[in-house]
């Protein structure tokens, strides 16, 4: 299946986030990472087109890594 | 150099400062008689979207609110609509008199301060309310500073020098060059004027827009900074200063008066020279 440049957007931020997830501490990565997938499937079902929408959700994912990517978070619930 | 200030606005303000206290003398007259018999309805229509429900459509709605039971500022009006009607309406404000910049917004169609632009009680047209063009939008009117303030960080906005003071207390400065940063000092970054301008919607990367330059200006011009060369180095590249084409939307539409259009052109008209 070809990919849109929007989807391979969307796919590179989960990318990006699941290997943030592997800086953080062994016993608390599993929570960093259940928050990822929740992000994200929160929204799975977003139209396909609604692109004001995703390239909006699109900014916020990316804020919020660079906000939990900070070495001093340790832990998420 | 206080010509920095556009004079047409200083005359206009002026004028209208002078008028204001009879007019709303005259006013507050005229409604303690009126109040009881005409409301004077007017509707207002503000941008809403709500990042919660990112899938719907941003929409305008309307609110109807009676003039004589607000004050006359649209802040004002905002604030009642807030208060009284949709506890959900979201916009900065903190100081309702010109001097923190929080509630800059697109209002008929110009930038400008919420608090310093009077409701147009004359017109019968609904006042149109939009958050800045062309920013991100976090809520309703509500745009996303994060980028201007980058940018204003990347100019280094502060005192560089490696000398001491001569007299090891302060850095002096004659009165001339004191007078240089008039109309440049005053500027509040509430980014009506950059988010007005056409070159900067394009180019909003990597060009600084007007607010940005005049802040620049500001620091170049300062008898007492010591870094002016390594300042203008750093503007000499196509982009960041000469992505202005003066189109002067910055003056025109700047809430305090001021001029960037004439503080962009002093700096090219610096690094021209090379002075």
């Amino acid at each position: 299946m070809r990919l849109s440049g929007l989807q391979k957007e969307v796919l590179a931020l989960y990318r990006q986030c699941l290997r943030e997830c592997r800086k953080k501490p062994q016993d608390t990565r599993a929570h960093f990472e259940k928050f990822v997938r929740a992000e994200f499937s929160r929204n799975i079902t977003i139209e396909k087109r609604d692109f004001a929408a995703i390239e909006f959700l699109l900014r916020k994912g990316h804020r919020q890594l660079d906000v939990y990517s900070s070495p001093g978070i340790k832990d998420i619930r | 150099m206080a010509a920095l200030r556009s004079s047409s606005r200083i005359l206009s303000s002026s004028s209208r400062a002078a008028f204001r206290p009879s007019a709303v003398f005259a006013r507050s007259m005229a409604t303690v008689s009126e109040t009881e018999q005409q409301p004077r309805i007017k509707s207002f229509q503000i941008y809403r979207w709500n990042p919660d429900t990112p899938t719907e459509k941003p929409r305008l709605q309307t609110y109807s609110i009676d003039l004589n039971k607000t004050g006359p500022m649209i802040l004002d009006a905002l604030i009642k609509i807030k208060n009284e009607q949709d506890p959900s309406l979201t916009f900065r404000r903190s100081c309702r008199e010109g001097i923190c910049g929080s509630c800059a917004m697109n209002i008929n169609g110009q930038n400008t301060l919420a608090c310093l632009c009077r409701i147009p009680a004359e017109s019968s047209s609904d006042v149109k309310i939009y958050p800045l063009p062309h920013t991100y939008v976090v809520k309703d009117l509500v745009p996303d500073l994060t980028h201007f303030y980058k940018q204003y960080k990347s100019i280094e906005p502060y005192l560089q020098r490696d000398t001491p003071a001569e007299d090891g207390k302060e850095y002096r400065q004659s009165k001339a060059d004191r007078k240089k940063l008039d109309g440049l000092y005053e500027c509040i970054l509430c980014a009506c004027c950059s988010t007005s301008c056409p070159s900067y919607w394009w180019n909003s990367e990597e060009y600084l827009g007007p607010a940005i330059l005049l802040q620049s200006y500001r620091w170049l011009v300062d008898s007492r900074d010591e870094r002016t060369a390594a300042r203008k180095s750093k503007l000499e590249n196509s982009m960041s200063l000469y992505r202005c084409h003066t189109i002067l939307n910055c003056t025109r539409t700047c809430p305090k008066g001021l001029n960037p259009g004439k503080a962009i052109a002093e700096i090219k008209k610096q690094m021209a020279l090379g002075a």
